[in-house]
């Protein structure tokens, strides 16, 4: 299969970008100031991130859609508001996670951003499951970049005036020279940031003037260490179909009114976990020294009994140190729980931890 | 008299009487990007040539430092084992790794020249 470019691709090239295949597409790891600057740039200034290759998925329709999308997200839909954006999953009927989503409110449907990797099988999910009652475009024409850290609201607003009014996880549709571009404030870094949905043919003009403004692109890899400090889980390593979101430590984003009444995708499953708590659960930790535990570590406990498994881990550049997070049998799952990690050979302590590792105040101004 | 070699794993040597430093080349640490992690072999332990002495690792992923000749560890560089970017700022000189007494110092015959490590070095990347 030939790999897939973004839109962006040209100028990822002008930026001396290095380049890894992701789900199927070619996309920036890091450019030439490497990932701790760019980290560190996101953090203390503002950073773009070409997620183009992530699914735009809209699905048009009104009450029933509502009514028939409530089957399938343990999402209070009917209250959210217009503009108004949660974050939530596709489970399979064990409460399997087939992918993390966000999902907004639009005028007449909903907008879902989907994973690269799950997009097409998530479309062909969702079609099956709304048995083709309504209109469904997972949008090629449109790239989705993201601006993040405490500069973008102000970089981002000087050439869309406005932005800076939205609240944390809220959007609307702006216009930029006469294109529809939809705007949410969000984004996947710990940082105060948003997403742009922007028709192809002009995001590469908009990328420039924002780095013209100030902010720098971010690859892939930095992508990887912000999130992780953030505490935000990464699909096909921190989630997956063997896990549920109960497992995942994500119970937040399910709607507690529907919790009562069930009647979703997995909710049997999500109930009963709820209830009787879960044999495994996602934790935060924080190796003692230096050595980073990555993806596949085996986490033991005091006793030398394999407990559990790392599914990401780095070095968090904000932290100054390694940071990780993985499953653990639930009974060792309590915060400062001291564990250890089999890195080459040798066992290195490390503590259960909450997450995030690294927070700041996320939004200025947020009216939640 | 010092001589430099370098290895096909990126390291270089410089043989000082029969005490070889070993490091890490400046390609290898653009190969590798921020270097967060360095672990080196203990003191008074024996390396092989051509096997495992240590690990590097950055943001992406981990790497093993092999040693590129046999003998007897007599110092390791704390520095970089304290703060791994020094390996990024100075991988030829000040951030060496560690100093071998070297047993066999025919081994550094079959090492490569500056001239054939940077043809080596370019090849190999493009």
């Amino acid at each position: 299969m030939k790999t897939k470019k973004t839109s962006l691709y040209q100028l990822h090239q002008d930026c001396n970008a290095k380049f890894v295949e992701f789900a199927g597409y070619q996309m920036p790891i890091q450019y030439s100031e490497g990932i701790v600057e760019e980290h560190k740039f996101t953090r203390n200034h503002s950073g773009i991130f070409d997620v183009s290759h992530m699914g735009q998925l809209f699905i048009y329709g009104g009450d029933d859609l509502i009514k028939d999308l409530e089957k399938i997200f343990p999402l209070d839909l009917k209250n959210l508001r217009l503009n108004h954006s949660k974050y939530s999953f596709l489970m399979d009927k064990d409460a399997g996670i087939q992918d993390d989503l966000i999902i907004t409110k639009i005028n007449d449907g909903f907008l879902i951003i989907l994973n690269a990797a799950c997009k097409d099988n998530d479309f062909k999910i969702l079609k099956e499951l709304l048995k083709e009652k309504y209109k469904m475009v997972l949008d090629e024409n449109r790239s989705l970049i993201a601006i993040q850290g405490p500069k973008s609201s102000q970089i981002l607003n000087e050439l869309v005036d406005g932005v800076k009014d939205l609240n944390f996880m809220s959007g609307n549709w702006f216009s930029l020279e006469n294109q529809k571009i939809y705007i949410t404030r969000s984004g996947y870094t710990g940082e105060d940031g948003f997403e742009i949905s922007i028709p192809n043919d002009f995001v590469d003009k908009l990328t420039r003037e924002l780095i013209n403004k100030g902010s720098k692109l971010i690859g892939l890899g930095a992508r990887d260490t912000l999130r992780l400090e953030a505490g935000l889980c990464l699909y096909g390593h921190d989630l997956d179909k063997d896990k549920t979101p109960v497992e995942a430590n994500l119970k937040w984003a399910i709607s507690k009114e529907r919790i009562s009444n069930g009647d979703f995708i997995g909710s049997d499953i999500i109930i009963k976990q709820l209830n009787n708590g879960v044999s495994k659960i996602r934790v935060g930790i924080k190796p003692e020294g230096r050595v980073i535990a990555r993806e596949k570590t085996k986490i033991f406990n005091q006793s030398n009994v394999h407990i559990g498994e790392i599914t990401s881990g780095t070095f968090g550049p904000s932290v100054n140190g390694p940071v990780a997070m993985g499953y653990v049998e639930n009974e060792f799952s309590k915060k400062d729980t001291k564990v250890f990690l089999e890195v080459r050979g040798k066992k290195h302590p490390a503590n259960i931890c909450g997450l995030p590792f690294y927070k700041k105040n996320h939004v200025k101004g947020v009216n939640k | 008299m010092s001589e430099v070699k370098y290895s096909k794993e990126h390291e270089w040597i410089k043989l000082e009487g029969d005490i070889a430093t070993i490091g890490i080349t400046k390609h290898a640490t653009e190969m590798l990007g921020d270097i967060v992690f360095a672990e080196l072999p203990e003191k008074g332990s024996n390396v092989e040539k051509d096997g495992t002495a240590g690990v590097v690792e950055s943001t992406k992923a981990a790497s093993d430092v092999y040693t590129p000749v046999s003998g007897e560890v007599v110092d390791t560089n704390q520095v970089i084992v304290d703060d791994p970017s020094k390996i990024n700022e100075d991988p030829e000189s000040s951030a060496w790794f560690f100093k071998l007494k070297m047993k066999d110092q025919s081994e550094m015959d079959s090492l490569m020249n500056k001239e054939d490590y940077d043809k080596f070095a370019k090849e190999s990347s493009s």
